[in-house]
């Protein structure tokens, strides 16, 4: 019972992680209709800003002498890590994706594949993040809240899911509820009839890539607290499979639907750890690429997209 | 002054010429209708005017002031908006949200008053304030159009075919709405299939042939004249 406890929690917390990712993908293709492979490196590029910004900010590797840092300066880290990655999801979009505005999706595509393996690349420049691990900064104390049924509720856990909470419940405000919310839902269904009614597109299109960006540099950080220990050069393959999961739970909640990617991620966190805490645990890959197959077979749209046509 | 002067107009597709060099003249207060059968160049004329396409020669002045090749969102902000061919509108939002859509740009205090009018001019739009707008009927749909692009506070207002698909009896109270909104103050410039209609509600009307106008008059004389009764109006 204690374990399938804490299987659940590990499953809700890299599920939230999984949404946070899927967030940025879904939302992009929502609006321009095509997948942003780069995206998981902008959630690797989080994790690293994390570090880095840590370190501006005197916070020591695995707590050094010092100890954890002080709320404050966690809630600064994410922050500023947040606005860092937001600004290169900005210049990604305003120098890469936008001149092909009226290129064939495929251009695009493969544009993005560029962007990635740039990313990737660039990131392990010396003067960079460089090609070795680094260890993550002690952000927050090892402390176990409470305890319910033997599990013991690490301050982590809860960090994790509540700060994923938040953003998730800000981007259902942000969509559902303010006028640029609107402005991105009508620009999603139309482009064209989106700019009719006085909607500047592009502007719409920057926006969706800062906040994409930054959901996912909130992953980067917040997967930094859950997985303390070395963080692995920007081209490991770790990364990507990490994001493959997080596309992959975009796919299975509804490509398109934001509160299908919450959904999707949240289920693909916890059948990844079922199955591993159930199941044969070298499986975990497989897993998750099975239930993308299921949904594809049997419910192409994801759960919670509708059938499109698609358009030519 | 005119509000709106399209001179020597030219819009291709690639190796398409949609508008072969199209001039006319939209005056202030009145209803304008361009007539003409499928693939004449309507449509795209209309397009050209909200800064959809992009002309490829001739100039468009809206009170004076080029706006040709202008992006679409700076043309509603001018004071010109579309209820565009197949209404448009986004499924997936509201009836509400459709109609704060249409004032998108606007931050001044009277939107509010304006979809009071809109609702009043469409009451079944009001009936349906809350539901997704996919789930109109294609009547309810155009209306929600109509009014979504009167939200934008309009000094020039385009219709692309709001007959379209509709039946008579519908037809006939989008007319009549259409008739309405002009008497309250709004130019229109009306592209239509349905001649009989249109020539019966506007002062001015122009008939396009495969990118080129062939005829332009006030409408009343041009439902007379023997050309446009034969192929356009189906007598004589
Ligand atoms: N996106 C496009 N790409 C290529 N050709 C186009 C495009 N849109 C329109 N055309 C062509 O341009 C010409 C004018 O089209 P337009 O839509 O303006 O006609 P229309 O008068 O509005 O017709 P309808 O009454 O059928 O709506 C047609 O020959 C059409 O095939
Ligand atoms: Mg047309």
């Amino acid at each position: 019972m204690s374990s399938f406890l804490q299987t659940l929690i590990d499953g809700v917390t890299v599920g939230g992680l999984y949404a946070l990712i899927a967030l940025g993908y879904t939302m992009v293709y929502g609006i321009l209709k095509f997948i942003n492979f780069a995206h998981s490196d902008i959630f690797t590029l989080g994790a690293w800003m994390t570090l880095t910004i840590a370190g501006w900010l005197g916070v020591q590797a695995g707590g050094g002498a010092t100890g954890p840092a002080a709320w404050y300066v966690g809630v600064g880290v994410l922050v500023l890590t947040m606005v860092f990655v937001g600004v290169v999801g900005f210049v990604i979009e305003r120098l890469a994706y936008r001149p092909l505005r009226q290129a064939p999706k495929l251009n695009v595509l493969i544009t993005a594949i560029g962007v990635s393996l740039f990313l990737q690349n660039f990131g392990q420049l010396k003067f960079i993040f460089g090609t070795d691990p680094a260890p993550t900064p002690l952000l927050l104390p090892g402390v176990t809240l409470f305890s319910v049924g033997g599990v013991s509720i690490q301050l982590v856990d809860v960090a994790v899911i509540g700060t994923s909470l938040v953003l998730m419940l800000g981007m259902e405000v942000l969509i559902f509820r303010t006028r640029m919310g609107s402005a991105m839902r009508a620009v999603s269904f139309s482009t064209r009839n989106a700019s009719l009614m006085g909607i500047n597109v592009d502007k719409v299109i920057s926006f969706t890539f800062v906040i994409g960006a930054m959901l996912a540099a909130a992953a980067g950080f917040l997967y930094t607290l859950k997985y303390p220990g070395q963080l692995k050069q920007t081209a490991d393959g770790m990364w990507v499979m990490l994001g493959l999961k997080a596309f992959v739970a975009a796919v299975v909640g509804g490509i398109g639907n934001v509160r299908g990617a919450v959904l999707g991620g949240l289920l693909i966190g916890l059948i990844e750890y079922l199955s591993v805490a159930y199941l044969k645990s070298e499986y975990r890959d497989a897993y998750v690429f099975a239930i993308l197959i299921l949904v594809l077979l049997f419910r192409p749209e994801g759960i919670l997209g509708r059938a499109t046509v698609e358009k030519v | 002054m005119s509000l709106l002067v399209i001179d020597n107009l030219q819009v291709n597709y690639g190796a398409i010429k949609a508008l072969r060099g199209i001039s006319l003249k939209v005056e202030p207060g009145q209803i304008v209708t361009l007539i003409g059968s499928n693939g004449a160049g309507k449509s795209t004329t209309l397009r050209a005017i909200s800064g959809l396409v992009k002309p490829a020669s001739g100039s468009i002045l809206f009170e004076g002031k080029p706006i040709g090749g202008a992006a679409p969102h700076k043309i509603v902000r001018l004071g010109i908006s579309q209820a565009p061919e197949g209404r448009g509108i986004f499924a997936n939002l509201t009836v509400a949200e459709n109609l704060a859509l249409g004032a998108f740009q606007r931050r001044d205090a009277g939107v509010e008053a304006d979809r009071e009018k809109a609702l009043g001019l469409f009451p079944r739009l009001r009936e349906r304030f809350q539901q997704n707008a996919g789930t109109l009927s294609g009547g309810e749909q155009q209306m929600l159009a109509i009014a979504r692009a009167l939200m934008a506070r309009p000094r020039l207002l385009l219709l692309d075919e709001p007959s379209l698909g509709l039946a008579p009896q519908v037809t006939q109270t989008i007319f009549r709405i259409i008739r309405d909104i002009n008497a309250s103050g709004t130019t229109i410039l009306l592209v239509e299939q349905n001649a009989n209609m249109a020539l019966d509600v506007a002062h001015h009307a122009y008939v396009l042939e495969v990118g080129e106008i062939v005829l332009s008059d006030a409408a009343a004389k041009l439902a007379q004249s023997d050309e446009v009764r034969k192929h356009y109006l189906g007598v004589g």
